[in-house]
Order: C-alpha cells, then sequence, then structure tokens
C-alpha cells in the first residue's frame, strides 16, 4: 500500500535526544500554525499577535517577570507531575492538590497560633502536607482497589473547587472585604517577600528549581527513584523483583500531591495573600503543569525550561487581550493545541522517514 | 494457470528487512504440490518472516515469488486466503470469549449477516469428522485446551477452503500423544494433496513427519533437501552451523542436603479454580529436579507460590528448613533464590530500561550497589559490563535498553543477574522456551554448573528432553498432580509421555512389559 511513497517508514530502535527536540519543536510549531488560523478567523494578524505575544512575555523587565511569575507554580506542580508520569500514575488532579495547599497555607496564616517568624516555613510545610493527603486518595483508591486514577484525580479536582468556594464564602469569609468572597488579606509576616517591584516571590522559585535537581536525583540515582522507573515501565517485572506497587505509589503521589500543593502556598503567600475565588487563585495552573511535564519528556530538569514558556504564554496571552482585544481564553486553546500536537508527536520519535526508500 | 511441472511456491531471492537485521536474505527455493515441506532453523533464522510474507503480512523488498506459476505479490491475508493459503500461527489468533463457530465465521465472506454461524456448525461438525480434528462448534474458545485451539485454527484455515498449510511451531503447545494426532492430520492432508509447510525447530519432528526440509540460518537457504537423503545430525549441523552436543556432560555428584521442601501445597489459578493439589516434593543442594508436564498444568501456579507471587490455600514451603509460606516475594529473594520467570520479557525484564537497571532490579537495595538510599551507579555499570562479558551477553553496551536484546541474550542477562546473586536455589520456570539450539544449549550448560556448584535446582520444562537430558530426578505435573517422581534415566520417554498425558506412575509399573509404540 505505501509503495509509492517517495520515502520509507522505519521504527527507530531508541529515539536520540536529537529527535526528541525536533519532534517536540516541530509540534510547538504545528501549534502555533494553527494558531494563527485562529488568530485570523478573529480578525488579527497572526503575525502581529504572536509579535505582542513574544513582546508581552520578554518585551521587558516587567514583562519577563510576569512571565517567571506565571512560571512558578507551573514549575512546582511539573515535577510533582514528572514523578507521577514517571510511575505511570495519571495524575490529572494537580489543580485540586494546588487549592488543597492554598487552603492549608490560609489557615496557617489567619487561623493557626503559629508565631510570625515560623509562619512562612510553616505554610509551606503544610501546604505540602494538604496536597499530599490530596493526593493520596487517588493513590490508595488506584493501588489498593484498582479505580482508574485519571477519573478520581480529575474529580477531586471539583471537590477542592468547592471546598474554596464554601470556605470564602462562609466559614471564612473576610469581615475586611466588604462583603465580598475574599478571606481576610494575610498579615505581613505570611506574605512572601518579592523581588523588587515585580510580582516574583523568589522563595517559591528557588523551592522549584531545587526540587527540580532533588527529584532528578532521586529519580536517577535512588533506590526509591529506582522502583519508580521500574514499576511505571513493568509492574510486573516489579513486583517479580520483590517490590511493592502500593508503597510505591502512595510515596509517588505523596510527593506529586505535596509540589501542587507548594504552589499553591506560593500563589496565596505571594501573589493573593488571600484565599479567593479558584478560577481567579489558579488560571489552571494545575491543567497546564499537565503539558509542563509532557513537553519536558518527564524530565525534571527540562521543567524549568518548559514551565517558563508557559509562564510566558500566560504573560503574553494577558498582552494579547489587551492590544488586540482577543478573549485571554486564547491561552487555553494554545496550550490545548500544543498538548494535542505533543500527544501526537510520540509516535513520531519512535519511528525515522528515509527520503531514498524509493527505488 | 496450473502448470504441473511447476513447483507449486517459487521462492526466488526473497529478501525482507527489519531495523538493523535482514530477516531474509536472497531466500531461494521450491515447495512442490501435495508435500509436507519443513522449515528448519533457529530462533531469528527468518523462518515466520517469510511465511508472513506468503500469507500477506509483510512484503517482500527484493525477488520474487511464484505461485502456480505467476507471480504472487499481495498485501493482505484476505488475499492470501482467496488464493488458498492458510496459516496457523504460533500464537493463535482467536477471540476467547466467543465460540469456535463463531470464529470460523469472523472474516468470513459467506458467512451471513445475520446469525453467522447458521450453517457453520453443520459443515464444520462435517469437517472435524472428515479429518478426526473433532471439537464442539459451541464451546468457548477460553475453556479450550491449546491442542484443542489449534484444531480450531487448522479447521478455520480448511473451512476457508486452503490449500496451502502454514504451520508455525504447531508441537510447542501439545503433549506427545497430542503430537502424534495432529502428524497423522497433516499426513491425511496430504493425501488429499494439500501442500503443507511446517515451520519448526525440532529435529525429530522433521525427521519424522516431513518430505522435503529447507534449512535457514541468519535469513539464508542453508540447502533444501529431501528428508530421506539426510539424518539429524546433518541437519543440526546445517542449522547451526557446527555439531550441537545433544549429550551434555553430567558430573556424578553427591547430593546435599534438603535447600526446598514442599508439603501438601495446594493453590488457585487466576480464575479460582485449583490449580496445585497437594503437592509434596523436595530438592536438594546439588540437584536439578525437573519437573515435566505439558503447559497449564500448575505449572505457573507451582512457580509462582514458591517464589512469592501467588498465595497458596494450604500446605507449606521451606526453603533451607524455614517456613516461607505466603511470605513475600522479596522474603524469598532474600533468602538466596533465584527465579528465571516463565515470561521472560514481562517478568523477567524491564524492556524499556538498560542493562545497567536491568541487573540490579533484584539487587539495588543491598550492598555494595547502594548505600541508605544512593545508588553507586559506576558500581552498577562495573557489575553490568562484568554480567555481559561473563554471560557473553551480545550488546552495544551497558546502556543499551534491554528490550532490544534477542532472547537469548534477554536469557543470558536474567541467569547472569541471578546467578550472580550466589543463590543457594534456582527456580527456572521454561528456561530455554524459544530460544534457539545454541542459546539453549548454553543455558542448559550453566543450569548444570549451577548444580555442580552445589546449588539447588527446580527446573520446570515442557521440554522432554531437555528436563530428561540435564535433571537428576524428574516429577511429572499432571492437573496439579505429581504423577510420580523417577530418577532420570529410569523411565523411557514414551513412558514419560504417558505420565504427562495423566497415567499414574503405580499403573505405569502393573505393566508388565515396557510400553510400545
Amino acid at each position: 500500500m505505501l509503495d509509492n511513497l517517495p520515502f520509507e517508514i522505519e521504527k527507530r530502535q531508541n529515539p536520540t535526544g536529537l529527535a526528541v527536540i525536533t519532534v517536540s519543536f516541530l509540534a510547538l510549531l504545528g501549534a502555533f500554525l494553527v494558531a494563527s488560523i485562529i488568530f485570523w478567523a478573529y480578525g488579527a494578524n497572526p503575525i502581529k499577535a504572536y509579535q505582542v505575544l513574544f513582546s508581552g512575555a520578554f518585551g521587558g523587565v516587567y514583562e519577563i517577570s510576569e512571565t517567571v511569575r506565571r512560571a512558578t507554580p507551573l514549575l512546582l506542580a511539573g515535577i510533582g507531575l514528572v514523578i507521577a508520569f514517571r510511575a505511570k500514575f495519571w495524575n490529572i488532579g494537580a489543580e485540586g492538590q494546588l487549592l488543597l495547599g492554598a487552603i492549608a497555607a490560609t489557615w496557617v496564616a489567619l487561623f493557626s497560633p503559629i508565631p510570625d517568624p515560623f509562619v512562612i516555613p510553616a505554610m509551606f510545610f503544610f501546604g505540602f502536607l494538604a496536597g499530599a493527603a490530596w493526593g493520596l486518595i487517588p493513590a490508595f483508591l488506584k493501588s489498593k482497589l484498582g479505580i482508574n486514577d485519571v477519573i478520581t484525580t480529575l474529580m477531586l479536582n471539583y471537590v477542592a473547587i468547592n471546598l474554596v468556594l464554601f470556605l470564602v464564602q462562609g466559614p471564612w469569609k473576610g469581615d475586611e472585604q466588604w462583603g465580598f468572597p475574599y478571606t481576610n488579606e494575610f498579615s505581613p509576616a505570611a506574605k512572601l517577600p518579592t523581588i523588587g517591584t515585580t510580582n516574583v516571590h523568589w522563595i517559591t522559585l528557588v523551592i522549584g528549581v531545587l526540587a527540580a535537581v532533588v527529584i532528578y536525583y532521586l529519580i536517577n540515582r535512588t533506590t526509591p527513584g529506582f522502583e519508580i522507573k521500574v514499576l511505571g515501565s513493568s509492574p510486573a517485572a516489579g513486583r517479580f523483583a520483590g517490590m511493592s506497587y502500593v508503597k510505591t505509589t502512595l510515596f509517588v503521589m505523596f510527593v506529586s500531591g505535596g509540589m501542587a500543593g507548594m504552589a499553591g502556598v506560593g500563589e496565596v503567600a505571594g501573589i493573593h495573600h488571600m484565599l479567593r475565588n479558584p478560577n481567579e487563585l489558579s488560571l489552571g495552573y494545575g491543567y497546564t503543569a499537565i503539558i509542563v511535564a509532557w513537553l519536558a519528556r518527564k524530565n525534571p530538569l527540562a521543567v524549568i525550561v518548559t514551565s517558563l514558556f508557559f509562564g510566558a504564554i500566560f504573560a503574553g496571552g494577558d498582552a494579547i487581550k489587551v492590544s488586540l482585544g482577543l478573549p485571554f481564553q486564547i491561552t487555553d486553546v494554545f496550550n490545548g493545541l500544543i498538548l494535542f500536537f505533543l500527544i501526537g508527536s510520540e509516535l513520531l520519535m519512535s519511528y525515522k522517514i528515509n527520503w531514498s526508500g524509493s527505488k | 494457470m496450473t502448470d504441473e511441472n511447476n513447483p507449486l511456491i517459487q521462492f526466488d531471492s526473497v529478501v525482507k528487512r527489519f531495523p538493523g537485521v535482514v530477516a531474509n536474505d536472497g531466500v531461494t527455493f521450491t515447495v512442490d504440490k501435495g508435500s509436507i515441506h519443513s522449515l528448519l532453523g533457529e530462533n531469528g533464522a527468518g523462518k515466520t518472516t517469510l511465511m508472513n510474507i506468503l500469507y500477506g503480512l509483510y512484503q517482500q523488498e527484493e525477488g520474487t515469488i511464484h505461485l502456480r506459476g505467476e507471480e504472487f505479490k499481495i498485501d493482505s491475508p484476505t488475499k492470501a486466503i482467496e488464493l488458498g493459503i492458510g496459516m496457523v500461527h504460533q500464537h493463535f489468533k482467536l477471540v476467547e470469549n466467543h465460540t469456535v463457530a463463531e470464529n470460523i465465521a469472523m472474516g468470513l465472506s459467506s458467512a451471513s449477516t445475520i446469525r453467522p454461524t447458521k450453517d457453520i456448525e453443520r459443515k464444520l461438525v462435517e469437517l472435524a469428522g472428515q479429518y478426526g480434528l473433532e471439537v464442539d462448534p459451541e464451546a468457548k474458545i477460553w475453556q479450550l485446551s491449546a491442542g484443542e485451539k489449534q484444531r480450531v485454527e487448522i479447521l478455520r484455515a480448511l473451512y476457508r477452503g486452503a490449500e496451502i498449510l502454514i504451520l508455525d511451531e504447531p508441537t510447542s503447545v501439545l503433549t506427545p500423544g497430542e503430537t502424534d494426532r495432529l502428524f497423522t492430520v497433516l499426513e491425511d492432508m496430504r493425501s488429499e494433496g494439500r501442500t503443507i509447510i511446517f515451520i519448526t525447530h525440532k529435529l525429530d519432528e522433521v525427521m519424522e513427519i516431513s518430505d522435503v526440509v529447507t534449512v535457514l540460518r541468519e535469513g539464508k537457504v542453508v540447502d533444501t533437501v529431501e528428508t530421506a537423503s539426510t539424518d539429524k545430525s546433518e541437519l543440526s549441523r546445517k542449522m547451526v552451523g557446527r555439531e550441537v552436543l545433544f549429550d551434555l556432560e553430567k558430573s556424578d555428584r553427591e547430593r546435599g542436603p534438603k535447600i526446598l521442601e514442599v508439603e501438601k501445597l495446594n493453590a488457585k489459578n487466576d480464575k479460582r479454580v485449583q490449580a496445585i493439589n497437594d503437592l509434596s516434593f523436595s530438592v536438594h543442594e546439588g540437584e536439578i529436579l525437573g519437573i515435566a508436564g505439558v503447559a497449564g498444568n500448575g505449572q505457573r501456579e507451582l512457580a509462582e507460590v514458591l517464589t512469592g507471587l501467588r498465595e497458596s490455600t494450604s500446605g507449606k514451603v521451606l526453603i533451607d528448613g524455614e517456613d516461607v509460606t505466603n511470605t513475600s516475594p522479596r522474603n524469598i529473594s532474600d533468602k538466596n533464590v533465584a527465579h528465571i520467570p516463565e515470561d521472560r520479557m514481562k517478568q523477567g525484564i524491564v524492556g524499556d530500561l538498560n542493562l545497567k537497571d536491568n541487573v540490579i532490579l533484584k539487587s539495588y537495595r543491598s550492598t555494595p550497589f547502594s548505600k541508605g538510599i544512593l545508588i553507586n551507579s559506576s558500581l552498577v555499570d562495573e557489575h553490568a559490563r562484568k554480567i555481559i562479558d561473563e554471560f557473553d551477553i551480545k550488546v552495544p553496551g551497558p546502556d543499551t535498553p534491554a528490550n532490544l536484546l534477542s532472547g537469548g541474550n534477554i536469557q543470558r542477562l536474567i541467569l547472569g543477574r541471578e546467578v550472580s546473586s550466589n543463590p543457594n536455589l534456582i527456580i527456572a520456570s521454561h528456561p530455554t522456551y524459544g530460544l534457539d539450539v545454541a542459546a539453549a544449549e548454553q543455558i542448559r550448560q550453566l543450569l548444570l554448573e549451577q548444580r555442580d556448584s552445589g546449588v539447588g535446582v527446580l527446573l520446570i520444562s515442557e521440554n522432554l528432553t531437555e528436563v530428561t537430558s540435564i535433571s537428576d530426578r524428574v516429577a511429572v505435573l499432571f492437573e496439579g498432580k505429581i504423577m510420580g517422581v523417577v530418577e532420570s534415566g529410569e523411565l523411557e520417554r514414551e513412558e514419560l509421555g504417558l505420565l504427562m498425558a495423566g497415567t499414574p506412575l503405580e499403573e505405569l509399573e502393573e505393566r508388565e512389559e515396557p510400553v510400545q509404540e
């Protein structure tokens, strides 16, 4: 059937690093091309739109700082997802785990008796635990009862969203907020310092970069990481080697949920200084982090780069909204297209095309 | 047009490449109508690839095939079936939850849209009677034994009017009795003028059943000869390119104390049906106890219970005198028990990971490979290189993913890993299944070396020749029970075959004369 094509498709034994980068780049290009059609349909010149997007993300110190600020939660949550995806645990629930971290941090800031100097460390600590606990629920359900992880992690996001809504409209509604559904503003001791006048809360950023390095070593150089790799590739071989699927799954989701939880801490303590409506708190960072982890090809160090890339799309999306009058949801369209092309391109990495194929 | 002077099938310089290998390299030979033609060769010699080309699953890149004198190039099995070619694959292509008749109706153009099995059942019974291939048309496939499934596959091919029937390693799933029956069926088909192409790597079968044999090695035809004018040792020389030692050196050795004791062990299979039934036996240090039997008689469940992968319902397993019944795989492995699993691709290795990761699959938690949670990667690298070297694993290096290795290399990797942990007991499930002659011989040699150094070996295998040639004692398993434990060499092959088919040892001993064929 393929006899008449001027090339042959050959299965690659092992995708090279160059192939991975080339294919990923082509996937991004494909997504941008399709997005151009959407810009055009809105009556905007695609080239102009990309110029605005680029300058909105990198055009100056402020723009770059906005990119970094958006990249920060993506970095933390993305690293957590890398470790989950390595174990083939499809954690679609980073959004919910992030919100739980935000709730825990708010509790520390507003309702706990923790003395001022310890408030920020306590926010990260309890934020991690809350996100981890939220992650352990689907981990337990999958490893013990065989319940589908995609469904449970996804559904728990809605539970978390409604939990936040309940808190900000009910028991935690702030008496200083003129009836708006916000908690009271945090005291200065619970606000993360930022770099200069920007919104970059550098403590969260540093935690993210350190976590990338630590998780990289965890996966590649330690016994728990070895178990994650083995069980992620072949549960049967892992069982045969005496590894515990249950323990490893729980560990993976403890870390994965915890990382997303810390991303939530950063958002409330660094940006909003209060708990508020979930879609103002997180611009779908937990979902975008899935694409961040995927584009990084499940390499924790690469997440540093890919989170910046998506941070740029968020920051540039803001600029497009302002200067071209396009809806901000255009960023969601972008993200969706990129994921679509990335997953579609997975197959290409394991094949190569020989143009000399015609005989 | 059929020309009586033309051969039925003519392969002329057929070439088929896969990434990194030439599977068929200029294959040229002819197959005559009404003959049983064996394709003999080691694993990876290109037998199945060549037949998949004939069956339309692959297309050759160079060369031609003539069928009944006409050039032949097809791109789907549907067309092959139209041309009267049928193929029974090594791994059956049947829908487990459907009935026999439904499986035969599947893809059959003459089947009616409504109630497709209407006429089939009747014709099927007729056809089955004609060839002695009895099978219940209403039985679901999963209820059938491997031998019965094979009959369904053959019936399906016959039903579609196959004039040329390709059988890929058909006897690997059969008992000796079933094999004999199959051969009778094949002979009947030949006498009707049908042509059979028989893929195998077993020399006995070639000699017994075929008229002509084509020997393939590394994708090339070594020779095509009439079976009557050759013998086994000549064929084996052609197949592997050198003489194969059929009798392995086995030194006499005093056996040591019991290393494994099994007492009244019972366990169920995945369908919660009793799979092993009151099993009691022991393995001593420095001996090989062979478990013979047709697959599916409790071997898998036994190996899984012994290695902690399956819970027993009652009974005891003692290793080195210590009760390890229903403890974890890790606990048992820590008692210096090595396990060569049945499914080497799924259980034995992690295909996506490289050799370094695979050699520490079980020892990653212990010194010297790790301290605390940190893995010493340079030591792991060194260890991997040592195993590659000592066990002659053909691989570019320790960073190569394990799934790029061939079957024999994977098995040597597993054996190397397991043996390097200095075990007291090795549980080997079908260690040479699917390996070529040279690789299988090497694995057997390695097991014998372990025995000689005082390790107890439990060898579970369907290959009767293997079990009898390297075991010190042989236990025959049938429907989860041990039919008898005998010293190796005490019984003839045929007698073991009877045990494998369910005759208890006592009954066999009551017969005055040895069983005649």
